[in-house]
């Protein structure tokens, strides 16, 4: 199920503007990688085009390729919305479908794509993710309750499962515990944990301590000052970034003297 | 490993659902402006006879289609401006107290309350201004001709039924209410509180903050507002059909019996009855009030939109 | 226990003079009473036959508007009066804009309940009526008929611009939409009315032509663009999270419009359907002009005159019989159905909004 992802030379645009320059790395599968760096270095912007989701920014556009397990996210002829079942996504703030239930936020990929699904099967797969999610036994006696009647930290575990449930390979996570206080961020931080061994995160964090718990390997990116592109500076084991890093900017940054 | 690899599982056209999903949005969008250009296009070819039609074809003694459409769109103009006189000090009023002076809790029941006005249909108003509104001010009229038959807005011989162009105007100016209150309410609530506060804390009463913030920052929006509520008032219907009595004339004593009309009622009393190229005629003041409205709501809606840009208010 | 009582001054350096808390009310009640008073001795000597109570409340508040100036004048200063008297002004403003509604509303409903009451009033048409009786059976049918086809043309077309504008639109022929929507919302009624004759007139090349299916058109005129502007409203509140949400999850744009998007603002944009249904029910110029009148049935909208409520309700008024009340009468009872319908639309809309909004968590 995980897979490999390789970035090639991978300049990102917006209109004009080169927001990300010269991304190079090799995400190996069942890992979990930290994207760290101060705000507006590009990370954000460098993690949605993962998933093609910057796309969905009027005037973002990406030279380079994306390659996961050999297969080019930006050759001729791709379609977006297929590689986005393939590579999901965490957002910053948790976003349950308000209109649907618990279940049907858990169904939503399968739901929202017409696809056909026994009464069984589905509450299988409900089950199925949920556990995944770690929410299951939370929520297993309310799941036609609506999804916003959930706390923020349940919240933002929904609609983890709800991105399991589409069996992708790889899952983004844009900053995923800004918007939470430190009991929920732990019960996801342990989450990932148990997620990695099944898929590929990568996980974009402003939290360094959050990155050193829960990270293998660190991207640390920066910016060499307003309007120039962000770029990756250092890319290496988590341990070697927090604890001997090879560049001036990156031991300043993980050791607080600025950002 | 630069070059692209196979992509059997990754490949896909673009989706037929979403061509033709966006595909029905932009025909429908594109619609909007052909009915909008099918309306100026088939007036305008409706009414071009009009414009070289005898002095035989006309109602009344006029020699060509201009001195006909003139005493109406006085009529539309003066009666429309009337009505703002009276309506935009009442609405700034008005958007005032919901905004600024009412409790909070009350101040969005109180919005709904004016709106309710414009849901009341014109031809309801026009029943209530002839059954209720006319015969209620005709006593004032009187003593207004009295006292003040000497200034020429004034002067006699007062209307004995109270239907009179400044009836119509009140009217008017009742019906254009609730649009120009629900715009200059929306403007005054998005005065930036800082400016508020920092008027507040040099002292100033709430007025006086009303007066330093609120309405300098709101000027453009009550502007474009009155704007708004004059296109309305130029084309209202029915209201005028029904309180006035119309005699066609550049008049602009508001109290007598002789009171001019406007193009909108106009073509609502003879249509009915229009044959041949009368109803091109009337087709054509109709195109001449399009072109009104249309020039002060565009007018109104550059403002606005200018506003928008510059306003800061986000 | 007994404390020293430290020396108070006897002036609070802050305070200055102030009117008592609740003068404003009291002036204005007093500000009433006197001019009830003034209107009472005019109606006692004669000159009036009736108690003018409108009269009464629009002099009294004039009144107390000057009388609260000079009262806070003398006590409190200039500039706490100019603050009073604008509270003053500001407030009567509101209270004189609910005279014409009060009055509108209540004169409606004593004149046309005998009417409106009266058993034939919704079982049978106008023909053949010359007297009193008869009912409005005919234009009701024709309303629904004509606005109901005006709603099934506007609500695809309004609601897919709206959609185009929130979620594809942009460059130059968004803008256009949007500035002409904008425009259009300020077309005269009567000119909506003469475009769709125009239209049908050169179609059928009938110089005459009157049917419903013309009202309808010129009612989608007046209606598209409101329609457009309020789905817009509503569009743009669902949060882009949620379009986001269902793109991670690799569903197509147009699946998200219609399963998340759409669903999102659902009960926004049916309140503003049926208020924009509202705003055209009660238009009456432009069903004068192409759908014309008729004192009789007609259940097709694509042939012959079609009557409507509020066509109904003028021609009763401007065409009166020999038994003028009958006719006076039906016009009111018209316009009480007319205005019910219009009530309840909104009381609806208003209670959709309350009550099917998803929470969107802001």
């Amino acid at each position: 199920m995980s897979k490999r992802i390789e970035v090639n030379d991978l300049n990102v645009y917006y209109s004009k503007f080169l927001a990300v320059e010269g991304v190079s790395l090799t995400i190996e599968p069942r890992t979990v990688t930290a994207l760290i760096g101060p705000s507006g270095c590009g990370k954000s912007t460098f993690l949605r085009t993962l998933n093609r989701m910057h796309e969905v920014i009027p005037g973002a556009y990406v030279k380079g390729e994306v390659l996961i397990d050999g297969n080019n996210l930006y050759g001729p002829g791709v379609d977006p919305v297929l590689v986005r079942r393939q590579v999901g996504m965490v957002f910053q703030r948790p976003n349950p479908f308000p209109t649907m239930s618990i279940g049907d936020n858990v169904l939503a990929g399968v739901k929202l794509n017409n696809r056909r699904m026994a009464k069984s099967d589905a509450d299988d797969l409900i089950e199925k993710s949920l556990r995944g999610a770690n929410l299951w036994n939370e929520v297993k006696d309310r799941l036609d309750k609506p999804g916003s009647s959930l706390s923020g930290g349940q919240q933002q575990r929904l609609c983890i499962a709800r991105a399991i449930a589409v069996q992708p390979d790889v899952i983004l996570m844009d900053e995923p515990c800004s918007a939470l206080d430190p009991i929920s961020t732990l019960a996801i931080e342990d989450l990932i944990e148990e997620m990695k061994a099944d898929y590929t995160i990568v996980i974009v964090t402003h939290n360094m301590q959050q990155a050193s718990r829960v990270s293998d390997r660190t991207g640390f990116f920066n910016i060499a000052g307003t309007g120039k592109p962000g770029r990756l500076i250092e890319y290496s084991d988590t341990t070697t970034i927090f604890s001997n890093p090879s560049i001036q900017a990156t031991e300043d940054y993980v050791s607080g003297r600025f950002g | 490993m630069t070059t692209i690899v196979a992509r059997d599982t990754i490949r896909a056209p673009q989706r037929a659902g979403d061509r033709i999903f966006s595909t029905a949005t932009v025909v429908a969008g594109s619609l909007i402006l052909a009915v909008l250009a099918a309306v100026a296009a088939f007036l305008l070819v409706q009414s071009l006879p009009a414009f070289v039609a005898t002095p035989a074809d006309f109602k009344g003694d006029a020699a060509n289609f201009w001195a006909y459409v003139w005493p109406l769109a006085f009529g539309t103009l003066w009666s429309a401006l009337l009505a703002l006189l009276i309506a935009i000090p009442l609405a700034i009023g008005i958007a005032l107290f919901i905004s600024h002076y009412a409790p909070r809790k009350l101040a969005q029941g109180l919005g709904y309350i004016i709106d309710l006005l414009a849901a009341v249909p014109s031809v309801v108003f026009g029943l209530w201004g002839i059954g209720v509104l006319a015969p209620l001010l005709q006593p004032f009229y009187t003593s207004l001709v009295e006292w003040f038959g000497w200034i020429p807005l004034f002067a006699g011989p007062v209307s004995g039924t109270g239907r009179t162009i400044l009836t119509v105007s009140i009217v008017l100016a009742v019906m254009v209410l609730p649009i120009i209150t629900a715009i200059c309410r929306e403007i005054f609530l998005q005065t930036p509180v800082l400016y508020e506060e920092a008027s507040l804390a040099l002292g100033a009463t709430r007025w006086e903050m009303i007066a330093m913030a609120v309405l300098p920052f709101g000027r453009s929006g009550i502007i474009s507002a009155s704007m708004l509520g004059l296109g309305r008032a130029l084309g209202e219907t029915m209201a005028v059909a029904m309180v006035l009595s119309p005699s066609p004339q550049v008049i602009f004593a508001l109290l007598t019996s002789q009171n001019p009309t406007t193009i909108a009622a106009n073509i609502a009393l003879n249509f009915p009855e229009a044959h041949g190229t009368g109803v091109n005629i009337l087709l054509a003041t109709g195109l001449v009030l399009f072109v009104i409205t249309l020039a002060v709501n565009m007018v109104a809606r550059v403002i606005i939109n200018r506003r928008k840009a510059f306003s800061g208010a986000n | 226990m007994s404390t020293t009582t430290v020396a108070v001054p006897l002036t609070n350096s802050l305070t200055a003079g102030k009117l008592p808390r609740h003068s404003g009310p009291v002036v204005l009640l007093v500000s009433w009473l006197v001019t009830a008073a003034v209107f009472l001795i005019v109606q006692l000597s004669g000159a009036s036959t009736s108690f003018n109570v409108a009269g009464t409340l629009f002099f009294g508040t004039v009144l107390y508007c000057i009388a609260i100036y000079l009262l806070s004048f003398f006590v409190e200063g200039v500039r706490k009066a100019k603050d009073r008297l604008v509270t003053a002004l500001v407030t009567a403003a509101f209270v004189i804009a609910l005279l014409p509604l009060i009055s509108l509303v209540a004169t409606t409903v004593i004149s046309g309940l005998p009417a409106f009451l009266t058993p034939t009033f919704f079982t049978s048409s106008q023909r053949n009526v010359v007297g009193p009786g008869g009912g409005a059976l005919h234009a009701v049918i024709g309303t629904l008929l004509i606005t109901g086809l005006a709603t099934l043309i506007s609500v695809p077309i309004g609601l897919l611009s709206a959609i185009y504008l929130t979620e594809y639109g942009r460059g130059r022929l968004a803008r256009a939409i949007t500035f002409f929507v904008d425009v259009m919302t300020g077309i005269p009624s009567i000119v909506a009315g003469l475009f769709a004759f125009a239209l049908f007139s050169l179609l059928f090349n009938d110089p005459g032509i009157r049917f419903g299916f013309g009202g309808a058109i010129a009612l989608s005129v007046l209606m598209i663009p409101v329609v457009v502007r309020s789905s817009e409203e509503m569009l743009k509140l669902v949060p882009n999270e949620l379009r986001e949400a269902a793109y991670a999850l690799g569903v197509p744009k147009w699946l998200t419009i219609l399963k998340v998007v759409l669903p999102t603002s659902l009960a926004g944009i049916v309140t503003g359907i049926m208020i924009s249904i509202s705003r055209v029910i009660g238009e009456t110029a432009p069903l004068l002009i192409i759908s014309g009148f008729t004192a009789s049935m007609n259940y097709d909208l694509f042939n012959e005159r079609m009557m409507t409520l509020p066509v109904f309700v003028y021609t009763q008024y401007a065409n009166q019989g020999t038994d003028t009340q009958a006719y006076l009468d039906r016009a009111w009872a018209g316009a009480l159905t007319l205005i019910l319908i219009v009530m309840v639309l909104n009381a609806l809309a208003r209670l959709i909004a309350k009550l099917f909004s998803p929470k969107l968590g802001r």
